[in-house]
């Protein structure tokens, strides 16, 4: 079988990696590069577990092809902290203790950046609609909507 | 544990902080390690065939095509696996289908290969013949006399002869006589109800990664509840000792009892014996729904009569459940569980354990509770409209209070229903005004709660700093809560306890994380095991200092010389006597073994507001309010997350979920877009209020919080959402087209 070559950017850096033509981004980046901070909850696009950042957009990566990363930067839960420098959002989800198991959490983290830097300022419902696509099956989301809330006024007055 | 033990702490210090989780920095950026995350050198991938069939004899099955494709190390079917014990039996016909397939997603042969995708055309590859035959998915369908039949022989004598083979088991509680209590009500109400199956819909999928040696030694990374559970079942199915098999718990990605068994953990110690190189398997989002347990579908009956002030006289319930394929559905835990919350004079309930072909049903947050609470608490709320009662002051009149005899047998303790009826009256929320088209509800549930068999070890560094093993997986932030009962009973900060959940090899026997029982036991078991320390601490202190021991107190992190010596010698700090212990014996380590009662009971009542849109019969959640009891919140964050966690889950139960099979008896929805579990849009805020009634069981008085928030959701929507629809609703999930169908007939 032969397999593609594929030269992307991820969190910043640039990496090459080999891929069958129909594996996914998320299996190339949990099983050929050992980033499994990126999580597998259905395969399907409906859990948003898997949530990753593509030239900055939102996507659920069990939905995009590892060959589709090709020449894209790509933003995984791995590079959403700063060396040992938290994101403001991972601050403020332990804060909150707005995990419990922490499985969704980095799909919901990379799904709430991704709020914050087109909207620096969103309402509980569009916080709610926005994160709508990542389920999170332990906490009711109630104490995760009041940690991104929380974060965004910290980030405005910053 | 007696009341003269429990602790003598007047105002805590840790315990009732909210400190940050231990774990927090990997789960927040991703350095966790789940069941999935974990790779071996030279790991094969293994995959299971699934039967497309709700019940067929398998003739045969002839996987010499599959084998003979490059990449494909080991294939293994059910006559890989030997003769195993009685109760052995069932656990292990679930995870590998022996002469026949019982449900849609049944396991029939697995393949460990190279790659997923090898694996996967491997599978296409094996031959099964199927002889297909006929099946039944409904629980009552299930019970009548031309049902087809899953097994000959599985009912045993409490079940009276005539009956349909599916009726399993009859279990029955109570005191009285209902009759008696009818005859003195001044109404009686009898209804009806169905619930339909939900899956606990944990977002990790089941993941486990085995490897097994040519000497017989076997190690297993897997996402579990109880991992000695998976050592010892694993151990019996493929014959092992328990010593040669190690098995390590990985980060957990929710449960909800759903993972307090096992699915593929044999198969892939099975296929890493065969192929002699590591496995890992994980389920895909489909096969969880199909071949991992939801909770039972049910038909309930209650009859309660009431008399015009409020008092009920007599309650009888007749519970119906499905548990999949198999014995034991959780009809017993509902039959006990119906009318706790009430004080009654005259009750009945009877269980019936029906098979059906839907995969084996696993526990779910207090299984079998809340569609018996939907019921029960249903007819109460008829019967106060019927009476123009006050629901809370109903309750409240006919209450379990401590003195109570329960319907299974017990006598209460101290328990805190009335105080959280009392919260939930004096609370805003319920008094705020409705507009149209809106509706209150309110409900109660009870949940046992348990205890069992628990060990730690808590081990002192020579720096000041504790090392604490707990064998109970730490599903939602419990290594935060122990690290707290730790350093609060040891007088030192909770920074320097470190708290991991060692494998199978490095402690004692530990039950499954469930019955809401880690903060209890596992917690009860670390206080034990700090004081076992602090002793040994003493006695270092007391040659330190030349003393006997006995005349050595621990007091806020400090030994201190006592009674005649008192105040000569200086305090000693556990950092003190930890960094000489070599000179005065060696480590210095507290254990507790210990099988644990006295979890005491738990209860909650939730108030929630709804809206029914008329035309298309959507429910909205307006507002939700918990009032739960914890006895003792050791760290209040992670207290209410169970409480909103359980709502919203009843939530989903209530208004969305449930399985939906074909008239082919095959799962239609097995995956999250068509089994729509609530997500952020759906919800408001869930409001908490943690009532605390300590438990006289619990050095601190923790009661475990876990199971019971989900217990009076269904009945508490169902109460709201029927007064704001303006009919009783008694089918579960209330989804639009049920609403409508309702509103339409009642009109």
């Amino acid at each position: 079988m032969s397999q593609i070559h594929v030269s992307t950017t991820i969190n910043g850096d640039q990496t090459e990696y080999l891929c069958e033509a129909e594996e996914t981004l998320l299996d190339v980046l949990r099983d050929r590069l050992g980033m499994t901070g990126t999580k597998e909850g259905c395969g399907t696009g409906d859990c948003g577990a898997c949530s990753v950042t593509l030239d900055g957009r939102l996507v659920c990566s069990c939905l995009v092809l590892g060959a589709e990363a090709e020449g894209r930067s790509v933003g995984t839960i791995e590079g959403v902290a700063d060396g040992d420098k938290l994101h403001p959002l991972q601050k403020k989800f332990l804060e909150h203790a707005a995990l419990q198991c922490g499985v969704c959490t980095p799909g919901f983290l990379v799904a709430a950046k991704a709020l914050l830097e087109q909207n620096n300022d969103p309402s509980e419902e569009e916080v709610r609609y926005w994160l709508a696509g990542n389920l999170c099956r332990c906490t009711g989301y109630d104490k995760i909507i009041r940690a991104v809330l929380d974060t965004a006024q910290e980030m405005r007055s910053a | 544990m007696p009341l003269d033990q429990q602790s003598d702490i007047k105002g805590f210090r840790v315990v009732g902080q909210r400190p940050l989780r231990p774990d927090g920095i990997d789960k927040v950026t991703g350095r966790a390690r789940f069941g999935a995350d974990m790779t071996a050198p030279g790991m094969l991938i293994g995959r299971v065939l699934r039967s497309p069939h709700a019940h067929a004899r398998i003739r045969s099955i002839d996987a010499s095509k599959a084998s003979a494709l490059p990449g494909v190390k080991a294939i293994v079917t059910r006559d890989d696996f030997g003769q195993v014990d009685d109760d052995m039996v069932d656990i292990l016909v679930n995870c590998m289908a022996h002469d026949k397939a019982l449900y849609d997603g049944h396991a029939v042969a697995a393949v460990a290969a190279t790659s997923a995708s090898v694996a996967r055309k491997a599978l296409k590859l094996i031959e099964v013949d199927y002889e297909v035959l006929a099946h039944v998915t409904d629980v009552d369908a299930a019970m009548t006399a031309d049902a087809a039949v899953l097994h000959e022989d599985a009912a045993d004598e409490s079940v009276p002869a005539g009956m349909s083979k599916n009726v399993v088991r009859r279990h029955e509680f109570g005191h009285g006589d209902p009759e008696t209590g009818f005859a003195a009500a001044d109404h009686v109400i009898a209804q009806s109800f169905k619930t339909e199956a939900a899956h606990q819909g944990y977002i990790e999928p089941h993941a486990c990664l085995a490897s097994m040696g040519p000497d017989g030694q076997a190690d297993l990374w897997v996402c579990t509840q109880g991992h000695y559970m998976v050592r010892n079942t694993c151990a019996a199915l493929l014959g092992m000792d328990a010593s040669q098999l190690r098995v390590t718990a990985s980060e957990i990605g929710g449960g909800f009892g759903g993972k307090t068994t096992v699915f593929i953990e044999p198969v892939a110690l099975a296929l890493s014996r065969k192929a002699g190189r590591p496995v890992k398997m994980t389920m895909s989002r489909e096969e969880v729904f199909r071949a991992s347990g939801p909770t039972s579908s049910s038909s309930i009956d209650v009859k309660i009569g009431m008399t015009k002030e409020g008092r009920i006289t007599g309650a009888e319930a007749t519970l119906r459940y499905q548990g999949g394929a198999f014995v034991g559905s959780p009809v017993e835990f509902g039959a006990m569980s119906a009318f706790a919350a009430y004080d009654l004079e005259h009750v009945k309930t009877v269980g019936w354990d029906i098979v059906v072909n839907r995969p084996k049903q696993a526990a779910y947050r207090a299984p079998g509770a809340p569609m018996a609470a939907f019921a029960v608490e249903s007819v109460v709320d008829e019967l106060c409209k019927h009476f123009d009662l006050d629901p809370l002051e109903v309750r409240l009149k006919n209450a379990s209070t401590e003195g109570s005899k329960a319907v299974y047998g017990p006598t209460f303790g101290r328990i805190g229903l009335s105080a959280t009826l009392n919260a939930a009256k004096s609370h805003p929320h319920y008094t705020a005004p409705l507009g149209p088209n809106q509706g209150r509800g309110v409900a109660c549930g009870f949940w046992f709660n348990f205890g069992g068999e628990t060990c730690v070890s808590l081990n002192i560094n020579v720096d000041g700093t504790v090392g604490l093993s707990v064998g109970t997986p730490d599903i939602g932030g419990s290594r935060a809560s122990m690290c707290q009962m730790a350093a609060e009973e040891l007088g030192i900060p909770y920074e320097k306890v470190r708290t991991i959940i060692a494998d199978t090899a490095s402690l004692g026997y530990n039950d499954v994380t469930d019955g809401s029982r880690v903060t209890f036991a596992s917690g009860l078991a670390t206080i034990q095991a700090a004081r076992d320390a602090i002793e040994k601490l003493c006695s270092r202190a007391a040659q330190m200092w030349g003393i006997d021991e006995e005349a050595v107190v621990w007091e806020e992190g400090y030994a201190k010389p006592a009674g005649d010596n008192a105040g000569k010698f200086e305090p000693l700090s556990l950092a003190d006597i930890a960094a000489v212990a070599a000179n005065t014996g060696g480590p210095i380590a507290g254990h507790t073994e210990v099988n644990a009662d006295g979890a005491g009971q738990s209860f909650a009542t939730h108030l929630v507001d709804s809206e029914v849109d008329p035309e298309t019969g959507r429910v909205k959640i307006l507002r939700y309010t918990v009032f739960q009891d914890a006895g003792k919140a050791v760290h209040p964050s992670y207290v209410e997350g169970q409480f909103q966690g359980g709502a919203v889950q009843g939530i989903g139960w209530a208004l969305n979920e449930e399985y939906i099979y074909g008239e082919d008896g095959r799962l239609q929805n097995a995956g999250f877009l068509d089994y729509r579990i609530p997500v952020a849009s759906d919800l408001p805020m869930i409001d908490t209020v943690i009532v605390e009634v300590p438990n006289p069981g619990h050095p601190y008085g923790v009661r475990g919080v876990g199971e019971t928030s989900i217990v009076p959701p269904l009945a508490a929507i169902a109460n709201s959402v029927s007064a704001a629809a303006g009919v009783r609703l008694t089918h579960l999930p209330m989804s639009p087209p049920r609403i409508q169908k309702a509103v339409k007939e009642a009109n």
